[in-house]
């Protein structure tokens, strides 16, 4: 009971650092780039993930059994494609601005790498809680990554961070660079904070292993 | 008796070049266009090179003392890239814009790919198409005026020898370069000054200078004037714009251009189409930057196909299957 609890904890933590989908992984790069143009388009891409990302990851984890290993892809697709019309459909009805900033990304989310990773590698062949643990913390990290890439790129950008009502204020004497919101910006800020938390992997790794070597 | 005997692998033919002697020189060839520029342009002009030299030089420091690497600030290509950076900007740009450029060169251009030789782009124009992406305004209205450092109201010469293919510019202005356009970009003189020692001295090849420049010269004549063929502005299309600057210091950058002699005409006859195509039927006023940099990113293909005979080889071959004998 308590190691399987220990397991679940990790199952979820693991999505932010080791597993990390973006950073480490480097899976579903394609919204990833596309629509992190603003803080609150890469939150609400993420709940999008994190919805489909669950709903596929416990089905899959379910039907583990009875799914023949030969047509599992096929398989997978359909409990994928279920959630993301859900979303869709939800999206287009309540919130027809986001949905259209998103666009295409939406959809896509039927083939979104993260989604497959996670049904294929976890929840082919874990139980249902851990698949959801993992689900769940596989796309909250998805979604800090993306409001982080966002973030600094709405920043950079525009020189304000607008989430809703609230306007984070103008920095006076800065004037906003308009490359950060176009492609290249999304690679330069992706592969900057790429570099940051491997730089921090590495230190935290050989800390972990002077300090097992002293004592 | 062991310590004389001196095994080292091929080759055993040594140079007397250095790379601090060879960016060196390239610095002394630059001088006398900043030196125009800042004639032309005033004071201004002068504080962006400064500016830019001295973050490109503590960029490239203070990045290769953060990641724990030998700093090479005294091999001089740091303030090479810097210099070149400066003399592209428009000289009334807000000062933080070289500052910003030249850590963008040497940073995310030079160092992330490990530092000098290791480059895919010339850092320089790398970070002018930053800057261009990023602050458009700046970098395309803050021109002056030559000689009375007043604001530009009209649009470049450049601009308008596009649209109508009249310069509207006598030779001489051209070649002291009294018009208005960037820092260093303008006194094809000083330019060709510089150019000609780096090819004395033997630090660049003149076929991609010649190539470029020729295959603009040649394609604005024939295309320059709208409505009418060959009847273009053949020297007004060298000497207006950041050719210039481009083919003799931006496009020789040994780490970005093909080996091979024969590659280096190529990457001269490319950049000078793509130049041309941009400027004629493009969205951008000038396209040397553009131009140099997607030849950067052609050279390793053309280094894969232009391979030179080697020496003896070929000849043979070729008599014997002329001969009828076998041809192995």
């Amino acid at each position: 009971m308590n190691k399987n609890k220990a397991s679940l904890g990790y199952d979820f933590i693991k999505g932010f650092i080791q597993e990390n989908p973006t950073f480490s992984l480097a899976v579903g790069m394609c919204p990833t780039l596309a629509v992190t143009t603003s803080l609150v388009n890469g939150f609400w891409m993420g709940v999008a993930v994190i919805f489909v990302l669950t709903f596929s990851n416990v089905f899959v984890s379910l039907l583990r059994k009875v799914i023949p290993d030969e047509i599992r892809i096929p398989v997978f697709i359909i409990l994928i494609a279920t959630p993301v019309v859900i979303v869709e459909l939800v999206m287009k009805a309540y919130m027809p601005a986001m949905y259209n900033i998103l666009g295409i990304f939406v959809p896509l989310i039927v083939v979104n790498c993260i989604i497959f990773h996670r049904a294929e590698a976890f929840a082919y062949r874990n139980p249902v809680l851990n698949s959801a643990m993992d689900a769940l913390g596989s796309g909250m990290a998805f979604t800090l990554n993306l409001m982080l890439i966002g973030g600094i790129r709405e920043f950079l950008g525009t020189g304000q961070i607008a989430f809703g009502s609230a306007v984070f204020p103008k920095v006076p004497l800065f004037e906003p660079a308009a490359v950060m919101l176009t492609p290249p910006g999304g690679f330069i800020t992706l592969g900057a904070l790429m570099a940051l938390l491997n730089i921090a992997v590495a230190r935290a790794s050989k800390r972990k292993k002077s300090e097992s070597q002293v004592g | 008796m062991e310590d004389r005997l001196l095994v080292t692998p091929a080759p055993h033919m040594k140079s007397t070049k250095t790379v601090q002697g060879l960016m060196l020189d390239v610095v002394i060839a630059l001088l006398p266009a900043a030196i125009a520029g800042t004639i032309l342009f005033g004071f201004r002009s002068l504080l962006v090179i400064l500016a830019s030299v001295a973050s490109a030089v503590a960029s490239e420091a203070i990045y290769q003392k953060a990641v724990k690497r030998p700093v090479s600030i005294n091999d001089f290509s740091a303030v090479i890239t810097g210099l070149l950076l400066a003399l592209t900007l428009p000289p009334d740009v807000p000062v933080w814009i070289p500052v910003i450029g030249s850590a963008f060169a040497i940073v995310i251009a030079k160092q992330v790919f490990g530092g000098l030789g290791y480059n895919f782009v010339n850092p320089a124009l790398a970070a002018r198409a930053f800057l261009i992406a990023a602050w458009p305004l700046h970098m395309t209205r803050d021109w002056l005026n030559p000689m009375t450092y007043e604001a530009l109201s009209s649009a470049t010469p450049l601009v308008g020898f596009n649209a109508t293919g009249q310069a509207g510019l006598t030779l001489t202005q051209m070649l002291l370069g009294q018009r208005p356009g960037s820092i260093g970009e303008t006194c094809i003189l000083a330019l060709l000054l510089g150019g000609l020692y780096l090819i004395v001295r033997d630090v660049i090849d003149y076929r991609i200078p010649l190539g470029y420049l020729g295959t603009l010269a040649l394609g604005t004549w024939i295309f320059g004037k709208p409505g009418a063929l060959f009847q273009g502005g053949a020297l007004s299309g060298v000497f207006l714009g950041g050719a210039f600057i481009g083919a003799f210091f931006m496009a020789t950058d040994y780490v970005t251009s093909p080996v091979t002699q024969r590659g280096r005409l190529y990457m001269g006859i490319g950049a000078g189409l793509i130049t041309l195509v941009i400027r004629l039927w493009g969205g951008y006023p000038e396209g040397v930057t553009y131009a140099i940099l997607f030849m950067n990113l052609v050279t390793p293909l053309i280094d894969n196909y232009v391979i030179p005979r080697y020496y003896g080889s070929g000849h043979d071959a070729k008599a014997r299957k002329a001969a009828g004998g076998e041809t192995r």
